[in-house]
Protein backbone atom coordinates (compact mmCIF):
# COMPACT_ATOMS: atom_id res chain seq x y z
CA UNK A 1 0.00 0.00 0.00
CA UNK A 2 1.09 3.53 -0.63
CA UNK A 3 2.20 5.57 2.29
CA UNK A 4 0.78 8.98 2.96
CA UNK A 5 4.16 10.46 2.04
CA UNK A 6 4.09 8.93 -1.45
CA UNK A 7 0.66 10.40 -2.05
CA UNK A 8 1.82 13.78 -0.82
CA UNK A 9 4.75 13.65 -3.21
CA UNK A 10 2.46 12.74 -6.08
CA UNK A 11 -0.06 15.43 -5.23
CA UNK A 12 2.73 17.96 -4.78
CA UNK A 13 4.10 17.12 -8.21
CA UNK A 14 0.63 17.24 -9.71
CA UNK A 15 -0.33 20.57 -8.16
CA UNK A 16 2.96 22.36 -8.76
CA UNK A 17 3.62 21.06 -12.25
CA UNK A 18 0.72 22.46 -14.31
CA UNK A 19 1.74 26.12 -14.66
CA UNK A 20 5.31 25.16 -15.55
CA UNK A 21 4.26 22.20 -17.65
CA UNK A 22 1.77 24.16 -19.72
CA UNK A 23 4.35 26.83 -20.36
CA UNK A 24 6.56 24.10 -21.85
CA UNK A 25 3.70 22.62 -23.82
CA UNK A 26 3.72 19.45 -21.70
CA UNK A 27 0.90 18.28 -19.44
CA UNK A 28 -0.40 15.80 -16.91
CA UNK A 29 -1.48 12.30 -17.86
CA UNK A 30 -2.92 9.81 -15.37
CA UNK A 31 -2.96 6.12 -16.33
CA UNK A 32 -5.25 3.77 -14.40
CA UNK A 33 -4.19 0.11 -14.51
CA UNK A 34 -0.65 -1.30 -14.75
CA UNK A 35 -1.05 -4.25 -17.12
CA UNK A 36 0.20 -4.67 -20.69
CA UNK A 37 -1.79 -1.62 -21.82
CA UNK A 38 -1.35 0.76 -18.87
CA UNK A 39 2.31 0.12 -18.01
CA UNK A 40 3.27 0.39 -21.70
CA UNK A 41 1.34 3.65 -22.07
CA UNK A 42 2.96 5.20 -18.99
CA UNK A 43 6.50 4.31 -20.07
CA UNK A 44 5.92 5.33 -23.70
CA UNK A 45 4.53 8.72 -22.68
CA UNK A 46 7.70 9.51 -20.70
CA UNK A 47 9.88 8.23 -23.54
CA UNK A 48 8.14 10.36 -26.16
CA UNK A 49 7.76 13.47 -23.99
CA UNK A 50 9.99 13.50 -20.89
CA UNK A 51 8.39 16.81 -19.78
CA UNK A 52 5.02 15.15 -19.15
CA UNK A 53 3.89 14.40 -15.61
CA UNK A 54 2.74 10.79 -15.81
CA UNK A 55 1.11 9.01 -12.87
CA UNK A 56 0.29 5.29 -12.96
CA UNK A 57 -2.46 4.22 -10.56
CA UNK A 58 -2.08 0.52 -9.74
CA UNK A 59 -2.73 -1.26 -6.42
CA UNK A 60 -0.51 -4.32 -6.96
CA UNK A 61 3.24 -4.26 -6.40
CA UNK A 62 3.64 -7.20 -8.79
CA UNK A 63 1.86 -7.82 -12.08
CA UNK A 64 1.08 -11.46 -12.89
CA UNK A 65 0.86 -12.04 -16.64
CA UNK A 66 -1.90 -14.18 -18.15
CA UNK A 67 -0.12 -15.22 -21.39
CA UNK A 68 1.69 -18.53 -20.71
CA UNK A 69 -0.23 -19.02 -17.45
CA UNK A 70 -1.81 -22.11 -19.07
CA UNK A 71 1.74 -23.50 -19.04
CA UNK A 72 1.84 -22.89 -15.29
CA UNK A 73 -1.42 -24.79 -14.82
CA UNK A 74 0.09 -27.92 -16.41
CA UNK A 75 3.42 -27.64 -14.57
CA UNK A 76 5.51 -26.56 -17.57
CA UNK A 77 6.31 -23.22 -15.97
CA UNK A 78 6.33 -21.60 -12.53
CA UNK A 79 4.12 -18.68 -11.51
CA UNK A 80 7.26 -16.73 -10.59
CA UNK A 81 8.09 -16.53 -14.33
CA UNK A 82 4.81 -14.68 -14.85
CA UNK A 83 5.56 -11.96 -12.30
CA UNK A 84 6.81 -8.49 -13.16
CA UNK A 85 7.49 -5.44 -10.98
CA UNK A 86 7.23 -1.72 -11.66
CA UNK A 87 10.81 -0.65 -10.85
CA UNK A 88 11.67 0.16 -14.48
CA UNK A 89 8.36 1.96 -14.96
CA UNK A 90 9.24 4.19 -11.99
CA UNK A 91 12.80 4.41 -13.31
CA UNK A 92 11.42 5.88 -16.54
CA UNK A 93 10.09 8.83 -14.51
CA UNK A 94 6.53 7.60 -13.99
CA UNK A 95 5.01 8.42 -10.57
CA UNK A 96 3.38 5.30 -9.13
CA UNK A 97 0.28 5.65 -6.96
CA UNK A 98 -0.16 2.26 -5.27
CA UNK A 99 -3.91 2.33 -4.95
CA UNK A 100 -7.10 1.21 -6.62
CA UNK A 101 -8.62 4.29 -8.29
CA UNK A 102 -11.96 4.81 -6.58
CA UNK A 103 -13.55 7.41 -8.84
CA UNK A 104 -13.10 9.44 -12.02
CA UNK A 105 -14.68 12.88 -12.38
CA UNK A 106 -14.71 13.47 -16.13
CA UNK A 107 -15.97 17.06 -15.78
CA UNK A 108 -13.42 18.12 -13.13
CA UNK A 109 -10.74 15.94 -14.81
CA UNK A 110 -9.63 14.24 -11.60
CA UNK A 111 -9.03 10.68 -10.41
CA UNK A 112 -9.83 10.07 -6.73
CA UNK A 113 -7.87 7.56 -4.66
CA UNK A 114 -9.25 5.73 -1.59
CA UNK A 115 -7.59 8.13 0.88
CA UNK A 116 -9.27 11.10 -0.78
CA UNK A 117 -6.26 12.25 -2.82
CA UNK A 118 -7.32 13.73 -6.13
CA UNK A 119 -5.02 13.45 -9.14
CA UNK A 120 -5.69 16.17 -11.73
CA UNK A 121 -5.16 15.31 -15.39
CA UNK A 122 -5.21 16.87 -18.82
CA UNK A 123 -5.63 13.41 -20.38
CA UNK A 124 -6.66 10.20 -18.64
CA UNK A 125 -5.91 6.69 -19.89
CA UNK A 126 -8.08 3.92 -18.46
CA UNK A 127 -6.58 0.45 -18.84
CA UNK A 128 -8.52 -1.49 -16.19
CA UNK A 129 -8.65 -4.83 -18.01
CA UNK A 130 -11.61 -7.08 -17.36
CA UNK A 131 -13.84 -7.79 -14.39
CA UNK A 132 -15.57 -11.16 -14.12
CA UNK A 133 -19.35 -10.78 -14.38
CA UNK A 134 -20.30 -12.78 -11.30
CA UNK A 135 -24.03 -12.26 -11.80
CA UNK A 136 -24.00 -13.69 -15.35
CA UNK A 137 -23.71 -17.37 -14.45
CA UNK A 138 -26.11 -18.52 -11.68
CA UNK A 139 -24.22 -20.29 -8.89
CA UNK A 140 -20.85 -18.80 -9.79
CA UNK A 141 -19.64 -16.44 -7.04
CA UNK A 142 -16.26 -15.38 -5.69
CA UNK A 143 -16.69 -18.10 -3.07
CA UNK A 144 -17.53 -20.67 -5.77
CA UNK A 145 -14.31 -19.74 -7.58
CA UNK A 146 -12.37 -21.24 -4.66
CA UNK A 147 -13.84 -24.63 -5.65
CA UNK A 148 -14.29 -24.10 -9.36
CA UNK A 149 -11.40 -21.77 -10.25
CA UNK A 150 -11.64 -19.44 -13.23
CA UNK A 151 -7.85 -18.93 -13.44
CA UNK A 152 -8.68 -16.14 -15.90
CA UNK A 153 -6.73 -13.61 -13.85
CA UNK A 154 -3.30 -15.07 -13.27
CA UNK A 155 -2.08 -15.56 -9.70
CA UNK A 156 -3.58 -17.58 -6.84
CA UNK A 157 -6.33 -18.88 -9.14
CA UNK A 158 -3.72 -20.27 -11.56
CA UNK A 159 -1.99 -22.13 -8.73
CA UNK A 160 -5.32 -23.41 -7.39
CA UNK A 161 -6.28 -25.01 -10.71
CA UNK A 162 -2.80 -26.54 -11.03
CA UNK A 163 -3.02 -28.06 -7.52
CA UNK A 164 -6.46 -29.50 -8.28
CA UNK A 165 -5.20 -31.15 -11.47
CA UNK A 166 -2.16 -32.53 -9.65
CA UNK A 167 -4.39 -33.92 -6.89
CA UNK A 168 -6.92 -35.49 -9.27
CA UNK A 169 -6.86 -39.27 -9.56
CA UNK A 170 -6.20 -40.86 -12.95
CA UNK A 171 -9.56 -41.45 -14.61
CA UNK A 172 -11.11 -38.17 -13.46
CA UNK A 173 -13.23 -35.85 -15.60
CA UNK A 174 -11.97 -32.30 -16.12
CA UNK A 175 -14.65 -29.86 -17.29
CA UNK A 176 -13.94 -26.39 -18.69
CA UNK A 177 -16.69 -23.93 -19.60
CA UNK A 178 -15.99 -21.18 -22.16
CA UNK A 179 -18.10 -18.02 -22.42
CA UNK A 180 -19.73 -16.28 -25.39
CA UNK A 181 -17.80 -13.43 -27.07
CA UNK A 182 -16.33 -11.01 -26.22
CA UNK A 183 -13.89 -11.94 -23.47
CA UNK A 184 -10.17 -11.69 -22.68
CA UNK A 185 -7.92 -13.83 -24.92
CA UNK A 186 -10.26 -15.43 -27.52
CA UNK A 187 -8.10 -18.56 -28.11
CA UNK A 188 -7.27 -18.90 -24.38
CA UNK A 189 -9.90 -21.51 -23.42
CA UNK A 190 -8.82 -23.73 -26.34
CA UNK A 191 -5.12 -23.44 -25.53
CA UNK A 192 -5.97 -24.32 -21.94
CA UNK A 193 -8.03 -27.34 -22.98
CA UNK A 194 -5.18 -28.44 -25.27
CA UNK A 195 -2.48 -28.19 -22.62
CA UNK A 196 -4.60 -29.84 -19.93
CA UNK A 197 -5.31 -32.65 -22.42
CA UNK A 198 -1.54 -32.94 -22.97
CA UNK A 199 -1.04 -33.11 -19.19
CA UNK A 200 -3.70 -35.80 -18.81
CA UNK A 201 -2.35 -37.83 -21.74
CA UNK A 202 1.14 -37.66 -20.24
CA UNK A 203 0.36 -38.08 -16.52
CA UNK A 204 -3.20 -39.40 -16.11
CA UNK A 205 -4.13 -41.14 -19.36
CA UNK A 206 -7.39 -42.68 -18.19
CA UNK A 207 -8.84 -39.19 -17.61
CA UNK A 208 -11.11 -37.17 -19.91
CA UNK A 209 -11.61 -33.49 -20.66
CA UNK A 210 -14.93 -31.91 -21.60
CA UNK A 211 -14.97 -28.38 -23.01
CA UNK A 212 -18.47 -26.89 -22.76
CA UNK A 213 -18.78 -23.87 -25.04
CA UNK A 214 -21.30 -21.06 -25.38
CA UNK A 215 -20.13 -20.63 -29.01
CA UNK A 216 -20.20 -22.54 -32.29
CA UNK A 217 -17.09 -20.89 -33.72
CA UNK A 218 -13.85 -19.80 -32.08
CA UNK A 219 -10.38 -18.44 -32.82
CA UNK A 220 -8.00 -20.73 -34.77
CA UNK A 221 -10.77 -23.34 -34.68
CA UNK A 222 -9.60 -25.60 -37.54
CA UNK A 223 -6.02 -25.58 -36.25
CA UNK A 224 -7.14 -26.53 -32.74
CA UNK A 225 -9.57 -29.19 -33.93
CA UNK A 226 -7.01 -30.77 -36.27
CA UNK A 227 -4.48 -30.88 -33.46
CA UNK A 228 -7.02 -32.36 -31.03
CA UNK A 229 -7.93 -35.10 -33.52
CA UNK A 230 -4.24 -35.90 -34.01
CA UNK A 231 -2.99 -35.60 -30.42
CA UNK A 232 -5.91 -36.16 -28.06
CA UNK A 233 -8.51 -38.41 -29.75
CA UNK A 234 -11.06 -39.75 -27.27
CA UNK A 235 -9.55 -37.63 -24.51
CA UNK A 236 -10.71 -34.09 -25.34
CA UNK A 237 -14.35 -33.50 -26.28
CA UNK A 238 -15.58 -30.06 -27.39
CA UNK A 239 -19.32 -29.46 -27.01
CA UNK A 240 -20.48 -26.51 -29.13
CA UNK A 241 -23.41 -24.20 -28.41
CA UNK A 242 -25.53 -26.03 -31.02
CA UNK A 243 -24.76 -29.34 -29.33
CA UNK A 244 -25.86 -28.08 -25.91
CA UNK A 245 -22.52 -26.70 -24.70
CA UNK A 246 -23.83 -23.53 -23.11
CA UNK A 247 -23.60 -23.73 -19.31
CA UNK A 248 -26.68 -22.18 -17.68
CA UNK A 249 -25.66 -22.61 -14.03
CA UNK A 250 -23.05 -24.25 -11.84
CA UNK A 251 -23.32 -26.06 -8.50
CA UNK A 252 -20.04 -25.56 -6.62
CA UNK A 253 -20.83 -28.00 -3.79
CA UNK A 254 -20.76 -30.93 -6.26
CA UNK A 255 -18.58 -29.35 -9.02
CA UNK A 256 -21.51 -29.70 -11.42
CA UNK A 257 -22.07 -27.82 -14.70
CA UNK A 258 -25.70 -27.57 -15.78
CA UNK A 259 -26.73 -27.11 -19.44
CA UNK A 260 -30.19 -27.22 -21.02
CA UNK A 261 -29.62 -30.87 -21.84
CA UNK A 262 -27.35 -32.42 -19.23
CA UNK A 263 -25.57 -32.22 -15.89
CA UNK A 264 -21.80 -32.77 -15.89
CA UNK A 265 -20.17 -33.60 -12.56
CA UNK A 266 -16.44 -32.85 -12.68
CA UNK A 267 -13.44 -34.01 -10.69
CA UNK A 268 -11.77 -30.71 -11.60
CA UNK A 269 -13.95 -27.79 -12.71
CA UNK A 270 -12.67 -24.69 -14.51
CA UNK A 271 -15.27 -21.99 -15.12
CA UNK A 272 -14.26 -19.24 -17.54
CA UNK A 273 -17.08 -16.82 -16.83
CA UNK A 274 -18.50 -13.93 -18.89
CA UNK A 275 -16.55 -10.69 -18.51
CA UNK A 276 -16.88 -6.91 -18.81
CA UNK A 277 -14.68 -3.81 -18.64
CA UNK A 278 -13.12 -3.12 -15.21
CA UNK A 279 -15.44 -1.32 -12.77
CA UNK A 280 -13.68 2.05 -12.96
CA UNK A 281 -14.67 2.28 -16.65
CA UNK A 282 -18.32 2.01 -15.72
CA UNK A 283 -17.93 4.55 -12.91
CA UNK A 284 -16.15 6.96 -15.28
CA UNK A 285 -19.01 6.71 -17.77
CA UNK A 286 -16.92 5.28 -20.63
CA UNK A 287 -18.61 1.84 -20.77
CA UNK A 288 -21.76 1.41 -22.85
CA UNK A 289 -24.67 -0.99 -22.34
CA UNK A 290 -22.57 -3.91 -23.59
CA UNK A 291 -20.27 -3.45 -20.57
CA UNK A 292 -17.33 -2.50 -22.82
CA UNK A 293 -15.88 0.87 -23.87
CA UNK A 294 -16.40 2.37 -27.34
CA UNK A 295 -13.43 4.45 -28.56
CA UNK A 296 -12.47 6.30 -31.73
CA UNK A 297 -9.73 4.50 -33.65
CA UNK A 298 -7.12 7.27 -34.00
CA UNK A 299 -6.21 7.85 -30.34
CA UNK A 300 -8.63 5.49 -28.53
CA UNK A 301 -10.38 8.46 -26.92
CA UNK A 302 -13.74 7.46 -25.50
CA UNK A 303 -16.72 8.31 -27.71
CA UNK A 304 -18.70 8.86 -24.49
CA UNK A 305 -16.32 11.03 -22.40
CA UNK A 306 -13.87 13.44 -24.06
CA UNK A 307 -10.40 13.55 -22.49
CA UNK A 308 -10.53 9.89 -21.41
CA UNK A 309 -8.78 7.24 -23.51
CA UNK A 310 -9.48 3.51 -23.04
CA UNK A 311 -7.01 0.84 -24.17
CA UNK A 312 -6.53 -2.89 -23.74
CA UNK A 313 -9.13 -5.51 -22.91
CA UNK A 314 -11.72 -3.00 -21.61
CA UNK A 315 -12.05 -1.24 -24.98
CA UNK A 316 -14.10 -2.14 -28.06
CA UNK A 317 -11.39 -2.25 -30.73
CA UNK A 318 -13.33 -3.40 -33.78
CA UNK A 319 -11.48 -6.31 -35.38
CA UNK A 320 -8.64 -6.30 -32.85
CA UNK A 321 -8.88 -9.05 -30.21
CA UNK A 322 -8.45 -8.65 -26.45
CA UNK A 323 -4.82 -9.78 -26.25
CA UNK A 324 -1.64 -8.65 -24.51
CA UNK A 325 -0.03 -7.96 -27.90
CA UNK A 326 -2.97 -5.75 -28.90
CA UNK A 327 -2.97 -3.94 -25.54
CA UNK A 328 0.74 -3.15 -25.85
CA UNK A 329 0.34 -1.98 -29.48
CA UNK A 330 -2.69 0.18 -28.64
CA UNK A 331 -0.84 1.73 -25.69
CA UNK A 332 2.01 2.91 -27.92
CA UNK A 333 -0.36 4.43 -30.48
CA UNK A 334 -2.43 6.04 -27.71
CA UNK A 335 0.66 7.54 -26.04
CA UNK A 336 1.89 9.03 -29.33
CA UNK A 337 -1.59 10.45 -30.07
CA UNK A 338 -1.82 12.04 -26.60
CA UNK A 339 1.64 13.60 -26.93
CA UNK A 340 0.57 15.02 -30.31
CA UNK A 341 -2.74 16.32 -28.92
CA UNK A 342 -1.08 18.01 -25.93
CA UNK A 343 1.43 19.68 -28.28
CA UNK A 344 -1.35 20.79 -30.63
CA UNK A 345 -0.12 18.55 -33.46
CA UNK A 346 -2.10 16.10 -35.56
CA UNK A 347 -1.01 12.47 -35.21
CA UNK A 348 -0.75 10.37 -38.41
CA UNK A 349 -3.37 7.69 -39.05
CA UNK A 350 -2.14 4.64 -37.13
CA UNK A 351 -1.53 1.07 -38.22
CA UNK A 352 -1.59 -1.65 -35.60
CA UNK A 353 -0.55 -5.28 -35.60
CA UNK A 354 -1.69 -8.17 -33.46
CA UNK A 355 -0.11 -11.60 -33.18
CA UNK A 356 -1.46 -14.28 -30.84
CA UNK A 357 0.30 -17.57 -30.32
CA UNK A 358 -1.32 -20.61 -28.71
CA UNK A 359 0.27 -23.88 -27.69
CA UNK A 360 -1.64 -27.09 -28.34
CA UNK A 361 1.27 -29.07 -26.86
CA UNK A 362 4.59 -27.84 -25.44
CA UNK A 363 6.37 -28.10 -28.81
CA UNK A 364 3.35 -27.35 -31.03
CA UNK A 365 2.51 -23.68 -31.57
CA UNK A 366 -0.12 -22.03 -33.77
CA UNK A 367 -0.76 -18.36 -34.43
CA UNK A 368 -3.21 -15.78 -35.68
CA UNK A 369 -2.16 -12.34 -36.87
CA UNK A 370 -3.84 -9.20 -38.16
CA UNK A 371 -3.01 -5.68 -39.34
CA UNK A 372 -5.51 -2.96 -38.46
CA UNK A 373 -6.35 0.57 -39.59
CA UNK A 374 -9.07 3.10 -38.79
CA UNK A 375 -12.08 3.08 -41.11
CA UNK A 376 -15.42 4.80 -40.51
CA UNK A 377 -14.84 5.15 -36.78
CA UNK A 378 -13.67 1.55 -36.27
CA UNK A 379 -10.42 -0.38 -36.35
CA UNK A 380 -10.77 -2.80 -39.25
CA UNK A 381 -8.58 -5.59 -40.62
CA UNK A 382 -6.41 -4.39 -43.52
CA UNK A 383 -7.84 -6.49 -46.36
CA UNK A 384 -5.61 -9.28 -47.62
CA UNK A 385 -3.42 -9.31 -44.52
CA UNK A 386 -3.45 -11.49 -41.43
CA UNK A 387 -4.84 -14.95 -40.83
CA UNK A 388 -3.84 -18.15 -39.10
CA UNK A 389 -0.96 -20.60 -39.42
CA UNK A 390 -1.34 -22.96 -42.39
CA UNK A 391 -3.42 -26.09 -41.73
CA UNK A 392 -0.92 -28.34 -43.49
CA UNK A 393 2.28 -27.15 -41.80
CA UNK A 394 4.84 -29.75 -40.72
CA UNK A 395 6.16 -30.48 -37.23
CA UNK A 396 9.17 -28.19 -37.72
CA UNK A 397 6.85 -25.25 -38.46
CA UNK A 398 4.73 -25.96 -35.35
CA UNK A 399 7.88 -26.27 -33.26
CA UNK A 400 9.20 -22.97 -34.61
CA UNK A 401 5.95 -21.19 -33.73
CA UNK A 402 6.16 -22.63 -30.19
CA UNK A 403 9.67 -21.16 -29.98
CA UNK A 404 8.49 -17.81 -31.35
CA UNK A 405 5.67 -17.80 -28.79
CA UNK A 406 8.19 -18.03 -25.99
CA UNK A 407 10.36 -15.36 -27.61
CA UNK A 408 7.29 -13.13 -27.90
CA UNK A 409 6.54 -13.44 -24.18
CA UNK A 410 10.08 -12.47 -23.29
CA UNK A 411 9.99 -9.46 -25.62
CA UNK A 412 6.50 -8.18 -24.78
CA UNK A 413 7.11 -8.30 -21.03
CA UNK A 414 10.43 -6.47 -21.46
CA UNK A 415 8.71 -3.97 -23.76
CA UNK A 416 6.01 -3.39 -21.12
CA UNK A 417 7.82 -3.55 -17.79
CA UNK A 418 11.45 -2.89 -18.82
CA UNK B 1 18.29 -2.66 -56.83
CA UNK B 2 19.03 0.89 -58.08
CA UNK B 3 15.36 1.82 -58.11
CA UNK B 4 15.15 0.75 -54.51
CA UNK B 5 18.07 2.94 -53.47
CA UNK B 6 16.58 5.88 -55.34
CA UNK B 7 13.19 5.33 -53.79
CA UNK B 8 14.74 5.19 -50.34
CA UNK B 9 16.66 8.39 -50.92
CA UNK B 10 13.44 10.05 -52.03
CA UNK B 11 11.73 8.85 -48.87
CA UNK B 12 14.60 10.09 -46.73
CA UNK B 13 14.56 13.50 -48.36
CA UNK B 14 10.83 13.99 -47.91
CA UNK B 15 8.92 13.00 -44.80
CA UNK B 16 11.29 10.12 -44.08
CA UNK B 17 13.97 12.24 -42.47
CA UNK B 18 11.52 13.76 -40.01
CA UNK B 19 10.01 10.35 -39.26
CA UNK B 20 13.42 8.76 -38.81
CA UNK B 21 14.19 11.30 -36.12
CA UNK B 22 10.82 11.05 -34.36
CA UNK B 23 10.74 8.80 -31.31
CA UNK B 24 7.26 7.42 -32.05
CA UNK B 25 8.08 6.25 -35.57
CA UNK B 26 5.83 6.01 -38.64
CA UNK B 27 2.43 4.24 -38.61
CA UNK B 28 2.81 0.55 -37.85
CA UNK B 29 6.38 0.73 -36.54
CA UNK B 30 5.46 0.79 -32.86
CA UNK B 31 3.66 -2.57 -33.15
CA UNK B 32 6.79 -4.37 -34.41
CA UNK B 33 8.49 -4.23 -31.02
CA UNK B 34 5.82 -6.56 -29.64
CA UNK B 35 7.94 -9.39 -31.12
CA UNK B 36 11.14 -7.68 -32.37
CA UNK B 37 12.94 -6.49 -29.23
CA UNK B 38 13.66 -2.75 -29.20
CA UNK B 39 17.12 -3.54 -27.82
CA UNK B 40 19.71 -5.09 -30.14
CA UNK B 41 21.24 -6.96 -27.22
CA UNK B 42 18.07 -8.90 -26.37
CA UNK B 43 18.57 -12.67 -26.45
CA UNK B 44 15.44 -13.82 -28.32
CA UNK B 45 14.61 -16.09 -31.28
CA UNK B 46 13.18 -13.11 -33.22
CA UNK B 47 15.80 -10.52 -34.31
CA UNK B 48 15.75 -6.86 -33.28
CA UNK B 49 15.15 -4.45 -36.16
CA UNK B 50 16.98 -1.52 -34.57
CA UNK B 51 19.91 -0.31 -36.66
CA UNK B 52 19.29 -2.88 -39.41
CA UNK B 53 20.30 -1.69 -42.90
CA UNK B 54 17.26 -0.15 -44.59
CA UNK B 55 17.61 -2.20 -47.78
CA UNK B 56 17.66 -5.45 -45.76
CA UNK B 57 14.39 -4.65 -44.01
CA UNK B 58 12.74 -3.53 -47.25
CA UNK B 59 13.87 -6.66 -49.12
CA UNK B 60 12.70 -8.94 -46.31
CA UNK B 61 9.26 -7.31 -46.20
CA UNK B 62 8.85 -7.49 -50.00
CA UNK B 63 9.83 -11.16 -50.00
CA UNK B 64 7.57 -11.98 -47.05
CA UNK B 65 4.71 -10.23 -48.84
CA UNK B 66 5.39 -12.10 -52.10
CA UNK B 67 5.74 -15.43 -50.28
CA UNK B 68 9.27 -15.97 -51.60
CA UNK B 69 10.94 -15.93 -48.16
CA UNK B 70 10.13 -18.70 -45.67
CA UNK B 71 7.90 -17.33 -42.93
CA UNK B 72 5.65 -18.30 -40.08
CA UNK B 73 3.73 -15.12 -39.22
CA UNK B 74 5.57 -12.45 -41.25
CA UNK B 75 4.01 -13.45 -44.58
CA UNK B 76 0.60 -12.63 -43.11
CA UNK B 77 1.73 -9.37 -41.51
CA UNK B 78 3.74 -8.01 -44.49
CA UNK B 79 0.60 -8.16 -46.66
CA UNK B 80 -0.84 -5.34 -44.51
CA UNK B 81 1.74 -2.78 -45.66
CA UNK B 82 2.27 -1.04 -49.01
CA UNK B 83 5.67 -0.13 -50.50
CA UNK B 84 5.73 3.37 -49.06
CA UNK B 85 4.73 2.20 -45.59
CA UNK B 86 7.45 -0.45 -45.69
CA UNK B 87 10.04 2.12 -46.80
CA UNK B 88 9.26 4.57 -43.99
CA UNK B 89 9.22 1.82 -41.37
CA UNK B 90 12.55 0.44 -42.65
CA UNK B 91 14.14 3.91 -42.64
CA UNK B 92 12.95 4.55 -39.11
CA UNK B 93 14.25 1.23 -37.76
CA UNK B 94 17.54 1.80 -39.57
CA UNK B 95 17.98 5.02 -37.60
CA UNK B 96 17.25 3.40 -34.21
CA UNK B 97 20.13 2.33 -32.01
Amino acid sequence: MTSRRTFLKITAAASLAPAVAWAQGAGRVVVVGGGFAGATAARTLKKLEPGLTVTLVEPNTVFTACPFSNDVIVGQRELKQQEFGYDKVVGAGVALARAQASAVDAAAKTVTLPDGTKLAYDRLILAPGVDLTWSALPGYTEEAAEKMPHAWKAGAQTTLLRRQLEAMEDGGLVVISAPANPYRCPPGPYERASLIAWYLKTKKPKSKLLLLDAKDVFSKQKLFQNAWAALYPGLLEWVSLSNGGKVTSVEPSTLTFVTDFARHKAAVANVIPPQKAGAIAVQAGVADRTGWCPVEPMSFESTLQPGIHVIGDAAIMGGMPKSAFAANAQAKVCAAAIVAKLAGRAAPEPRLINTCYSLVAPDYGISIAGVYKPDKGQLIDVPGAGGTSPLDADAAFRSLEARYAESWFKTITAETFG
Amino acid sequence: MRWLALALIAVLLSSGAALAASPEGPPGASSCSGCHAASQSADTAVPSLAGRPVADTVRAMHEFRAGTRPATVMGRIAKGFNDQEIDTIAVWFGAQK
